[in-house]
This record gives C-alpha cells, sequence and structure tokens, in this order.
C-alpha cells in the first residue's frame, strides 16, 4: 500500500485520526479499492468510528501491490497520532505525507516532508489483523437528523466538557432537545446540575422523527466527530432507533466520509421522571480487553468477519440487509450473547453478515459500573497467542 | 415559597455573570439569601471554611426587570438556599449571548434554582438552555447563623493597593511559607510579611491613605506609626485575591489586632465583606 497526501489534505487526515484518537486506542488501516480506511473501536466495545477516504483525497494512492492481496493491519493510536500530534505545525510545515505499508519490512512508513527539506520518517510497527468491521445501515434507522455541524457544536457548548453521557430527543412543538444524562446513585448526596438545549427544528436540514423519541449516548465519543465535521463545515447526520440500538453519526464530502456508530442506553424516556439506567446485570465473561483479543472466546464474537469477496462494490461501509425476523433485544435486561437468532437467508444475496446485538454493555463511566460483557467486532488472528 | 426573576439587560447580565464568577472563587458552597430588595451571597463561619466568612449584597433592582419573591412565611419573608456555587457561574456562562435570562425556584424531581436563557441566535431560530441547579432550602431554626456579621471597630482601617499586585506578591509568597502577617498602620503603610527559619520576606506598601474613622477618639489616640498586626492562613488571602477578576471600587481593609482581618470592597453596586480569622 502506498498513498500519498499533499497540501491541506494532510491536515485533514491529521484531524480525523485525533477524531479517532477519542474513541479507541487501535487504529486499523485498511485500503480498500474504494480508498483508505481507517477504523478503530473503543475498549467496550460501545463505540466504533470508520473514516474513509477516497482515492481523489490522494495525490497518488495505491492500495495493493499489484499482483499482492491488500495488508491490513493495526497500529498503536498513540504511535499514529504522534506522527499528526500538533496540527498547527502540520498545517505550518507539512508539504506532503506519504503512508506505505511494506509487508517485507513490517513496518508503516509515514513520512513527513516539510519544508526547508526536512523530512520526518515515522516507522510504526503493525500487526496485521483481520478487518474491523461493525455491521450497521443507516437507512434502517427510523429516525434521521441532520444539520450543519456548527448548530451542533452550537447545541453541546452548555454542557460541561466533562459530561459522560447526553439524552437526545424531540420535545413538544418538534424541538430537538439535548438534555445532560446523569446516572441515578442512591447514595450521592450532592446533586449535579442538569443542563438542556433546545433548539428549533427550522435548524436542521433534515427531521425525520416523532415528538417522544430520544436517545442517550455518550456526549464525549460524539465530540470527536463533532470537533471534525465542524473544522471541515460539513452537515452530520444522526441515524437512530430505539433506545438500545446504537446510532450512527455520519458525515460526508466528495473525498471523504465517517461513521461513528456509538452504543445507546436501552431504557431512557426523555419524559419520565427518572432515567433509568441501562447496565445489564454482569455477565461472568471476559473483562473489556484492551489491546489483548488473545482472551476471548470465540463465542463472544459478534461480528462476522468480512472477507474480501463479500466486499459490496459500494463505497460505503459495507452494510448488510438483515432479514426482518432477526431482532436484538432492545428491552432492558442482559444483552443475550447467545447467537440464538440466525438471519434467514435468501436466496441470491451474499452471505449476510450477522448483525447481533453490536453493542452493549454500560457505556457509563468504569468507576461506576461494573465491565459488562463485550461481543467483539474483530477477532484477532488466529496466530496471536 | 416562590421566586421568580428576569434579566433582559445585556450589561446587568454580564455584571451579575461576574459576581457570580467571583463567589464560585471565593466559596465551593454558599448560601444565598433572598429578601424583597437583595440578594445576599452568604459564606458562613465554620471550622470546615477555616473560620473564614464572607458577605456579599447587592440590590436586586439594579439587576432584574422583574423580581417576584414570597418568603417561608409573611413575617419571614426571606429565602436562604444553599447551592454549589460553581453551577450558578458555570449555568450564567452561557448566557454570554442572551436576549433574556429567567430565574426561578422550581422542583423538578428535587428543588431547584432553574436558570432559563434564551439565546439569540444567527437565523431566526430560537435557542433556549435550561440549567436546573439542584438546591438545599435552609430551614429556618439556622437563619441565625447567616446574619450579617458585625464588625468590630477595627485598630486600623487602610486603604487596600491594587488587588491584582497583591496576588502576584502573596501567589509568590505561598511558596515559602504557610502563614503570612498582614499589617497596616494609620499612616497609609501596609505589609506583607512571611517568615520562616531561612528567610523573612517582607512586600511594603506605602501612600495607601487610610478612610476616616469612625470614632474620632480612637483614632487620635492610637499612634499612626503603630502596626496593627494578624496573622493569617496564607491560603485563604490568596483565595480571596483570586476571586477578584477585576479591581474594585473601592476595597477597604479592616485590621483587628491578632483577631480578624476584615476586606471589605464594592464592585461597583455591589458589597462584598470577606473576614479572615487570625492563625491560631
Amino acid at each position: 500500500m502506498k498513498c500519498l497526501v499533499t497540501g491541506g489534505n494532510v491536515k485533514v487526515l491529521g484531524k480525523a485520526v485525533h477524531s479517532l484518537s477519542r474513541i479507541g486506542d487501535e487504529l486499523y488501516l485498511e485500503p480498500l479499492e474504494d480508498g483508505l480506511s481507517l477504523r478503530t473501536v473503543n475498549s467496550s466495545r460501545s463505540a466504533y468510528a470508520c473514516f474513509l477516504f477516497a482515492p481523489l483525497f490522494f495525490q497518488q494512492y495505491q492500495a495493493a501491490t499489484p499482483g499482492q492481496e491488500a495488508l491490513r493491519c493495526k497500529i498503536l493510536m498513540k504511535s499514529f497520532l504522534a506522527v499528526f500530534r500538533s496540527l498547527a505545525m502540520v498545517e505550518k510545515t507539512v508539504e506532503r505525507c506519504c503512508i506505505s505499508l511494506n509487508g517485507r519490512n513490517s513496518r508503516l512508513v509515514v513520512q513527513l516532508h516539510c519544508r526547508y527539506g526536512v523530512r520526518k520518517t515515522h516507522n510504526l510497527s503493525f500487526q496485521e489483523c483481520e478487518s474491523l468491521q461493525a455491521v450497521f445501515d443507516p437507512a434502517l434507522c427510523s429516525h434521521v437528523l441532520r444539520a450543519p455541524a456548527r448548530v451542533l457544536g452550537e447545541a453541546v457548548q452548555p454542557f460541561p466538557p466533562t459530561l459522560a453521557e447526553v439524552t437526545l430527543g424531540i420535545g413538544s412543538g418538534r424541538r430537538v432537545i439535548l438534555r445532560s444524562y446523569q446516572e441515578e446513585e442512591a447514595d450521592r448526596t450532592v446533586k449535579a446540575m442538569v443542563t438542556e438545549m433546545s433548539i428549533g427544528e427550522e435548524d436542521f436540514q433534515q427531521l425525520q422523527a416523532q415528538e417522544g423519541v430520544a436517545i442517550t449516548f455518550c456526549l464525549k465519543e460524539f465530540r470527536g466527530l463533532l470537533t471534525f465535521a465542524e473544522s471541515a463545515n460539513l452537515s452530520l447526520s444522526i441515524h437512530f432507533d430505539v433506545p438500545g440500538r446504537p446510532a450512527i453519526f455520519a458525515i460526508k464530502d466528495s473525498l471523504l466520509d465517517g461513521h461513528f456508530v456509538l452504543a445507546t442506553m436501552s431504557e431512557s424516556d426523555l419524559r419520565s421522571p427518572e432515567l433509568h439506567r441501562l447496565a445489564p446485570p454482569l455477565q461472568a465473561h471476559s473483562t473489556p480487553h484492551l489491546d489483548d483479543f488473545a482472551n476471548d472466546d470465540i463465542d463472544s464474537y459478534m461480528i462476522a468477519m468480512e472477507t474480501t469477496a463479500d466486499i459490496e462494490g459500494s463505497r460505503a461501509v459495507p452494510s448488510v440487509s438483515f432479514s426482518p425476523g432477526h431482532q436484538p433485544p432492545a428491552s432492558p435486561g442482559p444483552y443475550s450473547e447467545d447467537n440464538d437468532t440466525e438471519p434467514s437467508i435468501e436466496p441470491g444475496t451474499p452471505p449476510p453478515k450477522k448483525f447481533r446485538s453490536l453493542f452493549f454493555g454500560s457505556i457509563l463511566a468504569p468507576a461506576h459500573s461494573p465491565p459488562g460483557p463485550s461481543p467483539v467486532l474483530a477477532e484477532d488472528s488466529e496466530g496471536e497467542g | 415559597m416562590k421566586f421568580r426573576a428576569k434579566i433582559v439587560d445585556t450589561a446587568c447580565l454580564n455584571h451579575f455573570t461576574r459576581v457570580s464568577n467571583m463567589i464560585a472563587k471565593l466559596a465551593k458552597t454558599c448560601t444565598l439569601r433572598i429578601s424583597p430588595d437583595k440578594l445576599n451571597f452568604i459564606l458562613s463561619d465554620k471550622v470546615a471554611n477555616g473560620g473564614v466568612s464572607m458577605w456579599c449584597e447587592l440590590e436586586q433592582e439594579n439587576f432584574f426587570s422583574e423580581f417576584q419573591m414570597e418568603g417561608v412565611s409573611a413575617e419571614n419573608n426571606e429565602i436562604y438556599l444553599e447551592l454549589t456555587s460553581e453551577n450558578l457561574s458555570r449555568a450564567l456562562k452561557t448566557a454570554q449571548n442572551a436576549r433574556a435570562l429567567k430565574i426561578k425556584l422550581t422542583n423538578k424531581h428535587f428543588p431547584c434554582l432553574t436558570v432559563s436563557i434564551e439565546l439569540l441566535s444567527v437565523s431566526n431560530s430560537s435557542r433556549v438552555v435550561t440549567h436546573d441547579i439542584p438546591i438545599r432550602v435552609i430551614p429556618r431554626k439556622l437563619w441565625k447563623d447567616l446574619q450579617e456579621p458585625t464588625v468590630p471597630d477595627a485598630d486600623v482601617s487602610i486603604y487596600l493597593p491594587v488587588l491584582k499586585t497583591m496576588k502576584s506578591i502573596v501567589e509568590k509568597m505561598k511558596n515559602i511559607s504557610n502563614h503570612l502577617i498582614i499589617e497596616a498602620n494609620l499612616n497609609g503603610e501596609l505589609n506583607l510579611k512571611i517568615e520562616t527559619e531561612l528567610v523573612c520576606v517582607t512586600t511594603h506598601f506605602k501612600d495607601l491613605g487610610n478612610p476616616p474613622s469612625a470614632s474620632e477618639d480612637a483614632s487620635q489616640a492610637r499612634n499612626p506609626e503603630q502596626m496593627a498586626e494578624v496573622r493569617i492562613d496564607i491560603r485563604r488571602l490568596l483565595q480571596f485575591l483570586a476571586g477578584q477578576q477585576v479591581n474594585p471600587t473601592k476595597a477597604v481593609c479592616n485590621i483587628m489586632s491578632n483577631k480578624i482581618v476584615h476586606f471589605d470592597l464594592l464592585h461597583e453596586d455591589v458589597s462584598l465583606q470577606y473576614f479572615i480569622p487570625a492563625f491560631s
């Protein structure tokens, strides 16, 4: 794989990496025919983020050495982020950025060609891995709202930067409401301030949702995409469904698209006096993995692996149409890891990627909630021990 | 008990925000007293505060275009609420571009002071931000501890130097010692002193001026060169100085030798009194 980024796009790439770093600790790089895909997932598997840069984003783009299969790898987010640590400096000094992946070297080489003939070369070690793939389809979500990122940026402005979760819903008069979500704790003597922001429908480019619907998700993770979208002056769409089903945050322009898929709390009612907490009862399963996939129980892998044969031609993140028979549990209660409902296979379609409960488990701050069982999105390569 | 108030003037709103920011720096938790004419932010001297107490007063009609309150009872037409000061200043921070701000006492699942802000926005759309600040209503039997402190006759009263200058000096002194002696005389001289085993550092301020004294006899009897001093916890002084973002309209320091130092400030029309006891 070899690609060359020039001019202002270097900063855009850097910003995307900053954005992804808000989510996970490992960056999955996958050169596709459609473009270069950068993906990550958080340690509790409740958030997935992906940027796809089209070939036109690059001055030169070669997904794979001809005759060879494209290499997929994962690298430490920290290492890749270090290359783009100071965006101000990147903007001022970097003229070109060349990223190459050579299986023989087992190094991902990121070379920054800067002003005055300065060349900075970063040799990052990587691990070959299978594709990190979350299965989701925005088209299947019942509700969508879309607004310029600036509007959403202004909407989250009143909330403290430390706020973990926020509830987004449609209030009376078709106003879009954002409200700070506080976990309920019986022993909490000092209650926290509750902040609510209400925006009129007219500020939205698209609002397809009924009054009363609401979802609760992690604000900190959302801010990752929001900051990127604001700087790129793009519109941001939020596709969501019933509480408990993941919400899809998407941005798109001619050269790139980004998707952040975040878990939502399963029992959340904007109008109820008390917002119930999610926490499905603990299942004695593997503890949330950080970097080590090796201990995963094979049965807990929730996402079928994508093989190259299954990649559909579209530029969008590959999605699957899952048959109506399959419904991940939306009601409160432990998310089942049992793969007991199999989507029916329709003849003529590619093998369905199984969309099981993609996300679950508490997205509450780890200090308060015990680790929940985690469906792992990505399978580590066979050889990992 | 009822309370509703509204601010529509931008200057009043900014001033109220500045007051709230100052209170947030001076006291983590404080009491808000609402009466028909005034609002007070009160910190009563407790061991937990290190004996520090604060009394801040503002005339409600200087800020609010509408102000309605109904106290606990007809005879006790006041409301005492305890709140986390930072919540109020955070809530007001979002009111920078506000068309109007409303504050009212509500009970949304728990007693709150609800701050509701109508924002100006570029497009014609309206945006409304609401903050529910949790409060605790203070029962009447505890009101006696929250009254305006009586100021004993000071040994020396002196005008303070520029507070920002004082703050930067005290900040450096904090690294050397935990205690500071503040002393002043009726000749317009004020000293800040720290003493340790290894070093003594004194900063002298001169020609500060003394306010006219309340009782003629006391001032005439006292030798103008004689210093009245109090030894205080340096962090309390620093906290007080850090809270003053803007130099006040008037700043007086009253020293009761070896007992207490009393700062009496006026920020435009808001008065602030801050007491730091002698370190025992």
